[in-house]
């Protein structure tokens, strides 16, 4: 039974086969769980979705049968690579109520924003080239960026977006080390996953980096048009004018990511480049998926549904915001988003929201534990205690109570956590009894404003 | 014979169970069964007493099927299932448990502490914490009693870092055990039908343990099997591997996994009643290393349904 002879298990030989950008792709423990979040008893404020429920079904259909009547055999072909050119004077339309200017032929239409960040990686990258992104950033495009090989250097990020003092510093320490970085990816407006927007003075200084520098700065902006308060401020493309910024659009939150439809807006010889690259990977973006969006924008005023979805979302994170006051502990500090899908939450640092998703789970809610959103070298112990929270997918009523329930299992960690350490709460307080929660005294809540409002 | 196989359910392991549920029902559909497999939820019983199988493969890993609940159901609906019974399985999924009756019985396992939640909320646990290096000596490693797959597993270099890591371990379940670190080489030894297969040693290439990702990543750990070992060793492990089998009261089959120190014997650091079926897992290549090929294996496995 016992034989000498080692041999390696079949499991070696195709794990000699893998290239090495998909070994640097991992599975991991936080994937396989959020598998069970998708329960229908679970209130989950972890997706990112757009309430695709509220979207005017005559309108829909009407689109349905008006691109099947009159282009049927065009949706069923394919189509140009590029995108079909309707469908990319939309996208110049979209952009100009950003104020933006884009010639077609700067534009590449691929499947959905997602697609846009692969291509642009793949583009740009080398195995080992380094990249520049936000800490948090979005834990959608880092698959991307790892298994393109790129080095990922993390700037952080305040409540005016990312620190451009930090950023500065950083490119000078690469300098020095000569290394020049290839891009730098931000989402400027409503980020995912930290919800902050990037101040103008911040905006502007960004754009003049990236020209002195000559760095390509990727400008992600899928939530720009869903501002529920504020003013709007200018796109880095806006002003940059189209030299150093590639921008990255999206139809998934103006009208619905089912589509899979984004964009690429880029100089010429960038967006060539990605149009090869396009080819490769799809040859075009979904025909039905494009002449949709012809019929659609032929139809409607692309700008109601925006209008009624940002209506619809303020709401939600006036409640979610307003349940974070009254349920979650005085040591916690979230950001106060102006537009976008997501609140950004900092806990007491005892706390490890990948560990405290479990609990949660265990009280049907669940949300995104912050730790994905860093890339350090693993463990990374940024953003253990932090989390994101999503209000587009959920009505307020779930919403209040799902924060509800995420407060309370923090409470339950935090008392563990005093137990053993015995220290107390940072502020004196009375505790807030189960049944009279927190809120309802106003020195109580005064108490508290002073304390958050971190960025 | 009618098969059904039951996996998923709502555990953190889902997709663990997914995966060995899949390659169970694929391995025993070529072995001409007629396969019905179960995504387990509220519509278990009521789908068996539908189906009416002659077999329940279960293939569930972590809470409600690996600890006695699901095997209940089937007593209760009466149809014969594969692998530990109720009692048995209670215990070997409780690593607290499996310890105490290891010790009891003089099967080495490292030492180690077992606290509840409700010792450290309701009779002030926290202030036994100073005699931890004095009982079991830094460091520690913090383990859930009843959850698999290392989920929750964290090490204690001192005093300082076991706070943390008690309530990492408490978000999985609400009870665990504060185990001393025994340097050394992971071995598991499956035993099938009450005899041990060959041992497969884990050596994981990057991070400190064989913890979740490098389980379950293709390539992430490197697998030897049979592990190489002196034969006086490789006999021992199995020896040990059997009597645990049967001290627990396992039926069928389990995974033994053991710490092989690099100094000193063999030491016991759980039972597994269902241990994984998937690509990565431990028994399937051991059983291969024996010369039973998966299908063969699968067949193995369902047999026990009817030797209880």
């Amino acid at each position: 039974m016992h034989a000498k002879r080692s041999s390696k298990h079949e499991i070696e030989r195709y794990a000699q086969l893998f290239a090495e950008r998909s070994e640097r792709v991992k599975t991991s423990a936080m994937r396989d769980m959020m598998s069970i979040t998708d329960r229908p008893e679970v209130i989950s404020l972890a997706s990112g979705m757009p309430d695709t429920a509220s979207f005017p079904k005559d309108l829909l259909e009407s689109v349905f049968v008006d691109m099947a009547r009159h282009h049927s055999a065009e949706l069923l072909q394919y189509t140009p690579t590029e995108g079909i050119l309707p469908v990319k004077q939309r996208i110049a339309e979209v952009m100009a109520a950003e104020n933006v200017r884009a010639d077609v032929d700067n534009i590449l239409v691929t499947t959905g924003g997602q697609q846009a960040i692969d291509l642009i990686t793949r583009v740009l990258i080398d195995p080992g080239d380094t990249i520049i992104t936000e800490a948090p950033t979005y834990p959608g495009a880092v698959p991307s960026f790892l298994s393109f090989q790129a080095e990922a250097v993390q700037i952080d990020l305040d409540h005016e977006g990312m620190r451009i003092d930090l950023l500065e510093r950083e490119l000078e320490r690469l300098e020095a080390e000569g290394i020049r970085p290839k891009f730098i990816y931000t989402v400027p407006t409503f980020q995912n996953p930290a919800g902050v927007t990037m101040s103008l003075e911040r905006r502007k200084r960004l754009v003049e980096i990236a020209a002195e520098r000559e760095l390509l700065v990727i400008e992600d902006n899928p939530y720009g048009m869903l501002r529920y308060s504020g003013e709007p401020l200018p796109t880095l493309r806006e002003l940059d004018g189209g030299n150093f910024v590639v921008y990255l659009g999206t139809f998934s939150k103006i009208l619905a990511p089912g589509l899979r439809l984004g964009w690429i807006e880029a100089p010429s010889p960038v967006i060539e480049k990605c149009n090869i690259a396009k080819a490769a990977a799809d040859l075009n973006s979904s025909g039905p998926a494009q002449f949709l969006i012809e019929s659609y924008f032929e139809q409607a005023d692309w700008r109601d549904w925006v209008k009624t979805a940002s209506a619809i979302y303020k709401s939600r994170r006036d409640a979610m915001l307003a349940a974070l006051e009254r349920y979650f502990p005085p040591e916690a500090s979230w950001t106060h988003p102006e537009g976008g899908l997501f609140i950004w939450a900092t806990l007491p640092e005892a706390i490890d929201t990948t560990d405290l998703l479990t609990r949660a789970l265990r009280s049907n809610v669940a949300f995104v534990p912050g730790a994905g959103a860093f890339l350090g070298s693993t463990p990374d112990p940024r953003g253990r205690n932090t989390m994101r929270l999503n209000f587009s997918g959920v009505p307020e009523e779930k919403i209040t109570e799902g924060i509800r329930r995420i407060g309370e299992v923090i409470e339950e960690q935090l008392e563990l956590w005093r137990t053993m350490t015995g220290e107390h709460r940072s502020v004196k307080l009375d505790a807030p009894s189960k049944d009279d929660p927190a809120g309802s005294s106003v020195s109580f809540l005064a108490g508290r404003k002073m304390k958050r409002r971190a960025g | 014979m009618k098969v059904a196989v039951l996996k998923g359910g709502t555990s953190l392991e889902r997709q663990v169970s997914l995966r060995s549920g899949a390659r169970i029902a694929e391995a025993l559909r070529k072995g001409g069964h007629e396969v019905i497999e179960f995504d387990v939820d509220q519509g278990l019983v009521r789908g068996l007493r539908d189906a009416q199988p002659d077999a329940a493969f279960i293939a569930l890993h972590g809470r409600s099927g690996e600890d006695g609940t699901v095997q209940e159901l089937l007593e209760i609906v009466g149809i014969p299932y594969t692998g530990c019974g109720v009692l048995s399985s209670i215990w070997t999924m409780d690593k607290a448990m499996t310890k105490l009756m290891l010790q009891r019985h003089g099967i080495p396992t490292p030492r180690f502490l077992s606290f509840s939640e409700s010792a450290f909320k309701s009779h002030g646990a926290s202030d036994a914490l100073d005699q931890i290096d004095e009982l079991l000596g830094f460091p520690v490693v913090v383990k859930p009693a009843r959850q698999g797959s290392a989920l929750g597993v964290n090490f204690a270099a001192d005093a300082s870092e076991l706070p943390a890591a008690i309530l990492s371990a408490f978000s999985y379940d609400d009870s665990l055990l504060i185990e001393q670190f025994v340097k050394g080489r992971e071995i598991a030894v499956s035993v099938l039908d009450g005899e041990a297969l060959p041992a497969v040693e884990a050596i994981v290439r990057s991070g400190n343990f064989f913890d979740f990702e490098s389980r379950y990543e293709i390539g992430n750990t490197e697998y030897v099997c049979p592990a190489e070992l002196e034969d006086s060793v490789a006999n021992e492990l199995a020896e040990i591997a059997v009597r645990t089998f049967e001290l627990l009261g396992c039926h069928g089959f389990a995974r033994v996994d053991f710490m092989l120190p690099d100094s000193g014997g063999p030491q016991v650091l759980e039972v597994n009643s269902i241990p994984g079926f998937t690509q990565t897992s431990l028994m399937p290549m051991a059983a291969e290393a024996a010369g039973i090929s998966f299908e063969a294996l699968a067949e193995r496995l369902l047999a026990s349904a009817h030797s209880r």
